[in-house]
């Protein structure tokens, strides 16, 4: 009987036959943080009586959530982080550099690890091939000390997808309408695994957003093949030498398949407050906003500042709706900089984040004020989820977000594209 | 035996419900943290819960982000075990791992305010208020073992390993 993806990586990393349901105690290939995770898990790591890290040269730390730092408490947790790398040899990945997420799709995952971070969307490595997913502080830091964490091997749901993608629809709208499908815990404990030649065809950058938001439906991993794009991708990366072929067995098993024709979709909004309170974006057509945020570990890359700077190129954002961009790392920044994306959309009118997570956990920068609604980009629209529990959460496309801004209420992106 | 009062919710608390990202500059100062536990679902939850409560919940409880500050808050406001019909992953395991019980069960037959009473080891609910009796779903047993020694970094302590 074959594997799926997720018992192959995990079989080889734990050298058991793991199948769905079994514990396994699996090798970790990368272990990371971030900023507002960061300091518990250091905590637990000390009062667990670790003196040292596993893999000190696969451990990263990175300052991504609160970044310039708003307030001196969280300067000193981002002290605390410093100070921990140089007594460990940690590696230290500091503000500017960017979202977590990104940074380890860039530079750090490969297909057939096994990554765990203190953050529920480390599931973005899946676009790899990678078996990624977040954990809590507790797990992080024994994974820290010990190189490996326990695991119950996941059943997995196949999402077969099919077909081309209308123009103005794509990557996130094919993620919304299938957590809208089967719900914010339609995978809760489970491996979605994606499949079909519309996910052949994807570019690493929309596989991350899939992969992305596959907690959303609360999976506790979303993975693609490592095939010819995941190569290629890695050798502009310039680390070609990552690169193994990781697919599933064609006689795999899986607990569930679900088919996708994804030439029907339309472009998909989440409402507030549910991720799976989903809509063709027609329904939600003159629902005023008041701010569009583009970026996040969702959507904060080249491919997705391309779609937003075309759709603004040479126009102005509606007067009465504020336009926020924070690009996902200093290579998208350095990247859309250069393709000149910033300047069109300063001259749109956005204002441009440093590199980082922005306003998406409302932890600063662009908390709305009450009854003020956000189209986002990002992943996430519970109550409260961008600092003011009066305000509103959309969550859209690259393309529905600009659209939006244009006009200042939700927009179809055809009908300016 | 636990024994305490239910303090009744609905479906999709996410962790965002429990501790906001807004209070992110107090996650190192965890007592002015606790202050604001499950302030978006419930504003004064804090001033009435007693130690030994429990939280009941319906589907989905603790989806989200894998904030252990989440589990750590309910813990710290004194929550002696939550119920719901379902939760989410990142958040079961995190409360496991603080020794803080998730039982699964069907918790429409309690109300909020009722007197429960929990025996883990037979897996029973009592609901001493209406007389209504449930059982839970069993803890994986790799689970139950971190839960019965306290959590999984006091279990890290005395095993210095996984002993699964």
């Amino acid at each position: 009987m074959g594997k799926t993806l997720a018992e192959k990586i995990l079989s080889k990393k734990s050298g058991n036959d793991a199948r769905a349901g079994d514990i396994v105690i699996a090798e970790v290939d990368l272990v990371f943080v971030q900023d507002t995770t960061g300091p518990l898990t250091i905590r637990q790591f000390q009062s667990g009586g670790f003196k040292r890290l596993a893999n000190p040269q696969k451990t990263v730390l990175f300052v991504d959530h609160a970044v310039p730092s708003p307030s001196h408490s969280l300067s000193n947790d981002h002290l605390f982080l410093r100070r921990f790398a140089r007594e460990t040899g940690a590696i230290m990945s500091d503000l500017g550099e960017g979202v977590c997420h990104q940074l380890v799709g860039e530079s750090l995952a490969r297909p057939g690890d096994v990554v765990v971070g203190s953050d529920s969307h480390t599931v973005t490595a899946g676009g790899l091939g990678a078996f990624a997913t977040g954990m809590g502080s507790s797990d992080v830091a024994v994974a820290m000390g010990l190189g490996k964490t326990w695991f119950r091997v996941p059943e997995s749901i196949k999402i077969t997808a099919t077909g081309n993608f209308r123009k103005g629809v794509g990557a996130k709208d094919f993620i919304l309408h299938l957590i809208g499908q089967i719900g914010a815990d339609g995978a809760t404990y489970k491996a979605l695994e994606f499949s079909g030649d519309t996910v052949a065809a994807m570019s690493i950058s929309q596989r991350f957003t899939v992969a992305n938001m596959a907690v959303e439906a609360g999976a506790k991993v979303g993975l693609f093949p490592a095939d010819e794009t995941t190569r290629d991708y890695l050798t502009e990366q310039e680390r070609g030498d990552h690169y193994q072929p990781v697919f599933p067995d064609a006689d795999a098993v899986y607990e569930r398949t679900i088919n996708l024709n994804v030439a029907e979709l339309e472009p998909t909004v989440a409402k507030p407050h549910a991720v799976d309170d989903t809509a063709p974006v027609g329904e939600l057509k003159g629902t005023k906003i008041q701010q569009v945020f583009i970026g996040t570990c969702t959507n904060g890359r080249l491919e997705d500042l391309t779609v937003a700077a075309n759709i603004l190129k040479g126009k102005k954002c509606h007067p009465s709706t504020r336009l926020i961009v924070a690009p996902a790392s200093r290579q998208v920044l350095l990247e859309a900089i250069e393709a000149g994306y910033i300047q069109v959309l300063v001259e749109a009118g956005a204002v441009i984040l440093p590199t980082g997570c922005g306003p998406c956990l409302g932890l600063h920068q662009g908390v709305l004020g009450d009854g003020e609604a956000c189209l986002s980009t990002s992943n996430r629209n519970f109550k409260g989820r961008m600092g003011n529990p009066e305000s509103f959460v959309y969550l859209g496309s690259p393309a529905t977000a600009a659209a939006t801004a244009l006009t200042g209420e939700i927009t179809d992106p055809r009908e300016v594209i | 035996m636990l024994r305490g009062r239910a303090f009744k919710f609905g479906d999709s608390i996410s962790t965002d419900h429990i501790i906001p990202g807004r209070y992110a500059h107090l996650r190192s100062n965890l007592p002015e943290l606790a202050k604001h536990v499950l302030e978006d679902a419930d504003p004064i939850f804090v001033s009435k819960v007693k130690a030994g409560d429990f939280i009941v919940a319906s589907n989905n409880f603790g989806l989200g982000s894998s904030r252990e500050h989440a589990p750590l808050v309910i813990k710290m406001a004194g929550v002696s075990a939550i119920l719901a019909k379902s939760v989410a992953r990142i958040f079961f395991r995190n409360a496991i791992n603080l020794g803080l019980p998730v039982l699964i069960c069907d918790t429409d037959g309690i109300n909020d305010g009722d007197e429960l009473e929990i025996d883990l080891a037979a897996g029973t609910v009592k609901d001493v208020t209406n007389g209504n009796q449930f059982t839970f779903g069993r803890i994986p047993k790799v689970m139950l073992r971190i839960l019965d020694e306290g959590g999984l970094i006091s279990y890290i302590q005395k095993h210095g390993d996984f002993q699964l």
